[in-house]
């Protein structure tokens, strides 16, 4: 297995005047499940978002490290898995021809296997030829799970993993994290103590609030 | 203070000088322009167009080279400089257009005729229009500013066509068009050119004063809404 | 990559297909502009360069009320930034270009057999050449309308603004389109029209290669 890390190297983002966080500076070194806690508005999306690569901070790196050589941004992208409740998939298409398709612009091969079983894990193979149109929220929050981590990426970003499941849906997506953390690094903002829970190392977002 | 003094006394000189300086047939005396056959008096509004055409392009081109500018270094003072820019581009884009109807009433026959040049100044208006549209119907300042900057990009993309090739294309009765050299070379003499330069002059120091007034006090304007 | 393009095109053909979102008001465009054209032409027959210029009318504001789609439904429905998680911006810039390529393509074949069928003094003299500008058209007025579609989806007012947009960036374009056409209608010859040609393709070359310059602005936020 090659060896993946993350740096993020003293990041600050700014909106207008008002500074979300500054010098906010953590290295992954190695596979596990790390914690990013924080009031509500206190930036942990914004923080994922700009890990993800979806917004540019105002200064600082994200760098993405396999095998010890740093990688230029636009091969980085297929590394990383990207869970959110403002994530939206194409609701014409059924659940399982969203997750083709979505891979298929990845550029990658889906590989159908690993995708019934994920969507067995997630109990939802009976509904997975419905379209997405048809879905309850907690059953599009699975299925945002399913994106996240289908392609195998070594980093996986949830943001509020649990938001709009019920008890069974928390149990599978734990039971997931437990299984994927000795192969990637996975990153979880949350409140919800049971989350955080999971996690061998909590960075508290506030810490990076007053600093200017 | 002393440099605004300045300013309008050369705005007042070069106004004077190209409109009470007599046009005769054969200039001896330094204040005395040539006879242009079939311009005739009509040529004093050189002065006065010629400027403000060069100012809405140069304006134009700021506008761009600002808004390069922006997205390099997201610095929203940019994007203010850009928009000022933009501001005064469209007054002389009108001025210009104005002085040019008024020309060609006189030496065309009408006012308009959709000639190539009356075309493009059209379109300069245009774009100048779409972008002042564009950047009322976004909130956020941020995006504002990238996405104006990039408006302003892809129409400076469509300026070779309307200034070098149509123009050249089509029959135009415009000065510098197809077989038609500059008439600032040969027609004009040594004292009509250095009218015309200093009115250049005059015009652009005017313009660079307004622009950057107009910067300043937007961002004034800013910081005191703490936005900046 | 040329992989994940087509998948983007594909994903947009598709849905398409399932939602028929831009086809349908395409086709009520088309039919709607042209009828406005007869009825007020009336009884009386068009003269022949009129009905090349009236031609590109017709198709300009056809592509203003379809165009937009690309971008501006990723952003009403919230994909957009699923799409970012998936790919660099040149491959949805890419993918999209070949989508509204596709759409005007098939729209404008319409639009060209309705109006000949209509107008009977729409004659073309040189066909080839007319062809050629109608391919290079088309593919222009798809570059220009893909990059302002991206910008206009951000924007609040999208539905009047896109043509605001657009018609001073498509100006240069639609006045060679329409010398072009009304030589052809007359008659022309390949070395009268090979510098309208020339334009016409300078045009795109210029118009993508700043669209795939700009574009990452425009995506990222």
């Amino acid at each position: 297995m090659s060896l993946y890390e993350l740096k993020i190297q003293n990041l600050r983002k700014m909106y207008s005047r008002r500074i979300i966080f500054s010098g906010v500076t953590i290295h992954f070194s190695k596979p596990g499940v790390y914690g990013i806690a924080g009031t509500n508005g206190s930036g942990k999306s914004t923080l994922v978002k700009i890990i993800a690569g979806l917004l540019i901070p105002s200064s600082g790196t994200i760098t993405h490290i396999l095998n010890g050589k740093n990688l230029p941004e636009d091969q980085s992208i297929n590394l990383v898995g990207f869970s959110s409740p403002y994530l939206n998939f194409y609701e014409e298409f059924s659940a399982l021809e969203n997750m083709k398709m979505l891979t298929g612009i990845r550029g990658l091969v889906p590989d159908e296997d690993y995708l019934n079983k994920l969507f067995d894990h997630f109990h939802l193979a009976d509904r997975k030829n419905d379209p997405v149109k048809a879905y309850s929220s907690g059953m599009k929050q699975r299925l945002r799970l399913i994106f996240a981590f289908f392609h195998n990426p070594r980093l996986v970003i949830l943001d509020e993993p649990v938001s709009n499941l019920d008890n069974s849906g928390k149990e599978q997506i734990y039971r997931l994290v437990n299984q994927k953390q000795t192969e990637s690094i996975i990153l979880i903002a949350s409140n919800d103590d049971s989350d955080l829970a999971l996690c061998e190392q909590v960075t508290n977002i506030e810490e990076f609030k007053e600093t200017q | 203070m002393i440099w605004k003094v300045f300013l309008y006394f050369f705005i007042l000189a070069v106004s004077i000088m190209g409109i009470a300086f007599p046009i005769v047939e054969n200039p001896i005396h330094w204040n005395e322009y040539p006879y242009i056959p079939a311009l005739g008096e009509n040529a004093k509004i050189i002065f006065f167009h010629v400027p403000t055409a060069w100012l809405a392009s140069i304006a134009f081109l700021m506008s761009a080279y600002f808004g390069i500018k922006y997205l390099k270094n997201k610095t929203l003072v940019d994007d203010i400089k850009s928009y000022t820019a933009a501001q005064l581009g469209l007054v002389f884009c009108v001025l210009a257009t104005i002085t040019g109807a008024v020309w060609a009433n006189y030496t065309w026959g009408k006012p308009w005729s959709w000639d190539p040049r009356q075309t493009s100044i059209f379109a300069l208006m245009l774009i100048y229009g779409a972008y002042f549209a564009l950047r009322s119907a976004i909130e956020d300042s941020e995006k504002k500013a990238v996405l104006s900057a990039v408006y302003s990009l892809i129409a400076f993309v469509t300026v070779p066509f309307f200034v070098f090739i149509i123009p050249k294309m089509v029959n135009s009765l415009h000065p510098g068009s197809a077989g038609d050299p500059s008439p600032i070379g040969f027609k004009m003499n040594p004292n009509m050119k250095i009218e015309f330069f200093l009115s250049l002059t005059a015009f652009s120091i005017l313009f660079y004063w307004l622009w950057s007034i107009g910067y300043r006090s937007l961002i004034l304007k800013e910081k005191n809404n703490n936005l900046l | 990559m040329t992989r994940q393009i087509i998948a983007v095109f594909k994903k947009d053909l598709l849905s398409e297909i399932r939602t028929r979102y831009a086809i349908n008001s395409l086709v009520m465009f088309v039919v709607i502009t042209i009828s406005v054209i007869l009825f007020s032409v009336g009884n009386e027959s068009v003269p022949a360069d009129l009905t090349g210029g009236l031609f590109w009318v017709v198709v300009f504001f056809t592509a203003m009320s379809g165009l937009s789609r690309v971008f501006v439904t990723e952003e009403e429905r919230g994909t957009t930034l699923t799409l970012r998680l998936l790919a660099k911006p040149a491959v949805i810039y890419l993918g999209k270009l070949l989508f509204n390529n596709v759409l005007i393509f098939s729209m404008n074949i319409v639009i060209a057999i309705l109006y000949s069928a209509f107008f009977d003094t729409f004659v073309i003299e040189s066909k080839e050449i007319f062809i050629i500008a109608f391919i290079l058209g088309n593919l222009g007025i798809a570059s220009a309308s893909t990059v302002l579609a991206a910008i206009i989806a951000k924007a609040s007012s999208k539905g009047t603004l896109y043509p605001v947009l657009s018609f001073p960036i498509l100006l240069p374009l639609i006045l060679t389109l329409i010398n072009l056409s009304k030589s052809c209608i007359s008659g022309t010859s390949f070395e009268e029209s090979q510098v309208s040609l020339l334009i016409l393709f300078c045009y795109n070359v210029m118009m993508i290669a700043a669209s795939l310059l700009l574009f990452d602005f425009i995506w990222k936020d």
